[in-house]
């Protein structure tokens, strides 16, 4: 059972009391946007079997956004923070580095 | 003007946890800044609560608030003053960048009272209602079973649950058939 810590209620939140969002990160690309970049933003994800970003929604609790890092494979969390990050915060790396050393994920490492 | 009625007119399924719909409540959502001067005193003014911090509930007979989310508190009153009660938010609050709804009428309110009224609510819930983790006062949205429900500690034995009046039927059956099964002794 996947557990994670809302930062924005303080709750500690079973999967079943929250909404899968997709990957983390992503970077929305638009009008001016070159065809290849448009595809990659709407189609193109990574699927890592290990360490990963996602969105989650606090959907029966607070309703709002955050995001998480966490291992597919073995479902350990490395730790959560507010929706209205734009990039791995470093503290977050530093604890995956600690325990998955020479991980990376697309170009974040 | 109709008479209102409660989504279950006050049904009750007594046992040693009585599973009792509460009837009518005056609920307002308030959604805005929480720590806004202005909205914490009209909060308080219509509720004889102080504003409550994140995870907690506030509540006195049918008054109270709840804490909903960072930006989303519950004023609860009586049902009666739930129009006037919205009036008076929004007279406070007007020019400021809010929310005020009356749901009165598209919520239920149900006791949960006896002995071993945690683990009724433990066994239907994602939640860690441990005696030292969940205590008088904190509050939690979750679910119960199948449907979105919330609910806090009046006191050790009292739990106060609320949900949507369309799933309120489905929530009563729920808490009842989780007392009737008996307690587990899994806190104790
Ligand atoms: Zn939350």
């Amino acid at each position: 059972m996947l557990i994670l810590h809302c930062p924005c209620c303080g709750v500690d939140a079973d999967e079943t009391d929250l909404h899968a969002g997709g990957q983390a990160h992503l970077k929305r690309e638009g009008p001016g946007s070159t065809d290849d970049d448009f595809e990659d933003y709407l189609f193109m994800r990574e699927n890592p079997k290990g360490v990963h970003f996602e969105r989650w929604r606090h959907a029966y609790g607070c309703g709002k956004w955050f995001l998480a890092a966490r291992c597919t494979n073995t479902l350990e969390v490395f730790g959560t923070y507010p929706a209205q990050t734009l990039e791995p915060p470093q503290d977050i790396k530093d604890k995956i580095t600690a325990k998955r050393p020479g991980w990376s994920w697309g170009n974040v490492q | 003007m109709s008479d209102a009625v409660s989504a279950l007119q006050g049904k009750v399924a007594p046992g040693e946890v009585t599973i009792r719909e509460a009837g009518l409540r005056g609920m307002i959502i308030l959604r805005g800044d929480l720590s806004d001067k202005k909205l914490r005193k009209v909060c308080t003014s219509l509720t004889g609560a102080k504003m409550p911090d994140q995870g907690k509930a506030h509540c006195e007979g049918d008054k109270g608030l709840c804490w909903m989310s960072p930006d989303e508190v519950l004023v609860l009153v009586p049902y009666s003053q739930a129009v006037d009660a919205l009036a008076k938010i929004d007279a406070a609050l007007g020019g400021t960048h809010y929310l005020a709804e009356n749901v009165s009428d598209a919520r239920a309110v149900i006791f949960v009272e006896g002995t071993f009224a945690r683990e009724v609510i433990a066994k239907l819930a994602p939640a860690d209602l441990h005696p030292d983790s969940f205590k008088p006062g904190d509050f939690r949205r979750t679910r119960l079973g199948q449907v979105a429900a919330a609910f806090w500690m009046r006191d050790a034995d009292t739990f106060e649950v609320i949900c949507f009046r369309s799933v309120a039927g489905y929530a009563f059956d729920l808490l009842v058939a989780s007392a009737k099964a008996g307690a587990v002794g899994h806190f104790s």
